[in-house]
């Protein structure tokens, strides 16, 4: 029997309104989020993940608008009552953030406030949320920065005083410093170099397994995520155009779309590839073409797609059962006839 | 260890060395620019507390023409520094910069000047290298006004046409008008490249060129360069943290740790085959879709080392404290860019054993042997 997800996105659409009409930053997303699972969601800048994540949240200020769907949410704290975040009011949403999800926000330079000593800014989420005596909130404190493995002495730093990678594993503290059920991380090592990049995913999988929250992580690099996410979904110009099993994108992607971000990054094991990239920029979400948004970058387009309805459906003969892709034309491992866009053969 | 072996050491690395560059530079166009022996200190505090950091020690690049060298380290590495005084924008501590043959003299604002017109730019973060408050035609504009003798007949407008083309941003008359704001990240940076060009260099350096832009649109950005490189006759420095790009898009790679250069070589040996164990340590630490069940998924973790210090007071190589293979002698004493085989070097005491193929398909002049 499938595991009950403890987060559930379904038909989220989310609008940016503007005198211009409605920018459609989010079309119709279903995604679900399994307790101890990491989902990857992949995109390009303004393909709408961050959108997405944070709408979901409810952390969206006007001009953005959820225009519809809804979020559902099952903690073990709540006993399997499932709660509908979108309905909640702004107290019940407090206790809501943080303590059952809690975010990682993007670059962890700019999120700590720089006047404030890296202990104070963790007492205020610990003593915002948990009922402790002073004394208790200072021991959890400390015992956070042993979790991300910074020194004790550490605490009456100022986030300038620390190194971008610290200042990371601070966020991350942060984000679990209430024992969070989903965490959102949202592109949490884009700024950092590889070998530290390496080291923080290496210590959000342990700490992942230790704690058994979930992840949502949000990125542009699908490299990364196919070593790291259990599934992924990828993003395009507001809508999911597929979704599988890591391994399934990895040696069957289905969408033209995934194909190219996976031919976009020079890889360094193996075999040199031809490397095509993705011609063309995304699209305006204000206009977006009619039937699939991907048609003007798309080395298989034919008329066929600007007629098709942008759903997610089953794709044929896929090992992975839950591998949906929003092509249904496209069959895994298939060539472009331009050749552009397409993924030449990835060693087995 | 007496003087005399001391005094032969240094003959023999030097002639290796020699021999490394030598062989490198016989495959690619005309020598662009040269750097020998670049050293930048800065000095941190005042007084009593004053110490010495040196940012660049004892480095040394050959850009040819339709080359590209790739330059590879982590954050404050110093790789930024380097491409700070090939620019002329810093003066180096001690060492020289030759372009076309003839020393680099940068004092006063017309030399400067002069100098920019051989030797040209492209910034890390395509957000804020261009002015908000301009169209894309004034950053273009100025730079040919600045650098170009126009003939008769030729208007700067139709250079400028030209430029954006080149760096295919069509329809141009369109683009141009526009402001930094109202374009993408991608289209951005290939403004950056334009107003390069703009000047006709020779040399071109990069600074992270990519880092800030979507995967999707690096390939793009990276083979514009390549391209314009061969159109361009250019020679260009490609300053990176990602090293599987340096594989693809260089001819030679340099490794920097800590303001020195560890390794150096042709790009796609020095990838596949690493010597130096920072090397080998960046290499691993790049995503690696094909390791299922790999560090990652098993949630192990190397323990956090710390970072090396690029003080001068620091003994020994200063990759040191964080090196699995370290010995008591890395600790005192630094380790020298040795040849490791015709066109590679890396400096590195235990090459025996991170790099035992390399070292046995030399024969005889082991590392060790140099040193006895």
């Amino acid at each position: 029997m499938p595991v009950e997800p403890v987060l559930e996105i379904s038909e989220l659409s989310i609008a940016y309104r503007g005198a211009a009409g409605d920018v459609r930053a989010v079309e119709r997303v279903s995604l679900s989020l399994r307790p101890g699972e990491v989902v990857g969601l992949a995109g390009e800048s303004g393909s709408g993940k961050s959108t997405l994540a944070y709408g979901a949240c409810r952390l969206l200020r006007p001009p953005a608008v959820i225009t519809g769907g809804s979020v559902t949410y099952r903690g073990r704290r709540l006993a399997g009552r499932a709660v509908d975040v979108l309905e909640r009011t702004p107290p019940e949403l407090r206790e809501l953030r943080w303590r059952e999800i809690a975010i990682v926000f993007q670059s962890a330079m700019n999120a700590l406030n720089p006047v404030l000593r890296v202990r104070d800014q963790l007492l205020d989420v610990v003593e915002a949320h948990l009922s402790l005596t002073k004394l208790d909130a200072r021991e959890r404190v400390a015992s956070l920065l042993d979790l991300v493995a910074i020194p004790r002495d550490r605490l009456r730093s100022y986030p300038h005083e620390l190194s971008g990678g610290m200042r990371q594993r601070v966020m991350i503290a942060m984000a679990l410093a209430v024992d969070p059920e989903v965490v959102i991380m949202d592109e949490p090592t884009t700024a950092l170099d590889v070998v530290v990049q390496r080291e923080i995913l290496g210590q959000i999988v342990e700490l992942k397994q230790r704690l058994g929250f979930a992840v949502l992580f949000i990125t542009h690099d699908l490299s990364l995520l196919l070593e790291l996410a259990d599934r992924i979904a990828v993003m395009y110009a507001g809508q999911l155009v597929e979704v599988a099993s890591a391994h399934a994108v990895h040696h069957g992607p289905a969408h033209p779309y995934t194909q190219g971000l996976l031919n976009s990054f020079p890889s360094l094991r193996g075999a040199r590839r031809e490397l095509a990239g993705i011609p063309g920029s995304p699209p305006d979400l204000r206009s977006l073409p009619a039937g699939c948004p991907f048609v003007p970058r798309c080395g298989f387009a034919t008329d066929e797609c600007t007629k098709i309805d942008m759903v997610l459906r089953a794709v044929p003969g896929a090992r992975d059962p839950g591998h949906v892709s929003a092509c249904p034309f496209v069959a895994p491992g298939a060539q472009a006839p331009d050749g552009k866009g397409t993924v030449s053969e990835v060693a087995s | 260890m007496n003087r005399i072996s001391k005094g032969a050491r240094a003959h023999e690395e030097a002639r290796t060395l020699h021999a490394v560059v030598e062989s490198t530079a016989a495959r690619r166009g005309p020598l662009a620019m040269r750097a020998g022996g670049l050293c930048k200190d800065f000095a941190i505090g005042r007084g009593r507390g004053r110490t010495v950091l040196s940012a660049v020690r004892d480095v040394s690049i050959d850009l040819h023409r339709r080359a590209v060298v790739a330059l590879v380290g982590e954050s404050g590495s110093g790789k930024s520094t380097v491409a700070k005084l090939l620019a002329g924008q810093e003066q180096p501590t001690r060492g020289s910069i030759e372009l076309e043959g003839a020393p680099v003299e940068v004092s006063g604002r017309r030399a400067f000047r002069a100098y920019k017109s051989h030797v040209q730019m492209v910034f890390q973060d395509p957000f804020s290298s261009l002015n908000p408050v301009h169209t894309v035609r004034y950053h273009l504009e100025r730079p040919v006004r600045l650098h170009r003798a126009l003939g008769e007949g030729v208007s700067a407008e139709d250079v400028v046409v030209g430029l954006a083309e080149q760096v295919r941003l069509t329809p141009a008359q369109q683009f141009l008008a526009k402001y930094p704001h109202e374009l993408s990240g991608g289209q951005r940076q290939r403004v950056a490249i334009a107003r390069a060009l703009a000047a006709e260099p020779s040399v071109l350096l990069a600074d992270e060129p990519v880092s800030m832009l979507d995967v999707s649109i690096r390939l793009e950005v990276l083979g514009l360069i390549s391209e314009l490189r061969d159109r361009y006759d250019l020679a260009v420095l490609y300053i990176t943290h990602d090293i599987a790009s340096a594989r693809y898009f260089a001819d030679e790679a340099l490794v920097m740790y800590a303001g020195e250069i560890v390794e150096r070589g042709p790009a796609e040996a020095v990838t596949q085959q690493p010597a130096h164990p920072y090397t080998q340590l960046l290499v691993s630490s790049a995503p690696d879709p094909d390791a299922l069940g790999s560090v990652l998924r098993s949630g192990t973790r190397e323990a956090t080392r710390a970072s090396g210090s690029a003080l001068s007071t620091t003994r020994g190589c200063r990759f040191g404290p964080r090196c699995p293979f370290v010995q008591d002698r890395c600790r005192v004493e630094a380790p020298p860019l040795v040849a490791v085989a015709s066109d590679r070097a890396a400096a590195c005491w235990r090459l025996d054993t991170t790099a035992p193929d390399l070292v046995s398909a030399r024969g005889g002049g082991g590392v060790e042997d140099m040193t006895e």
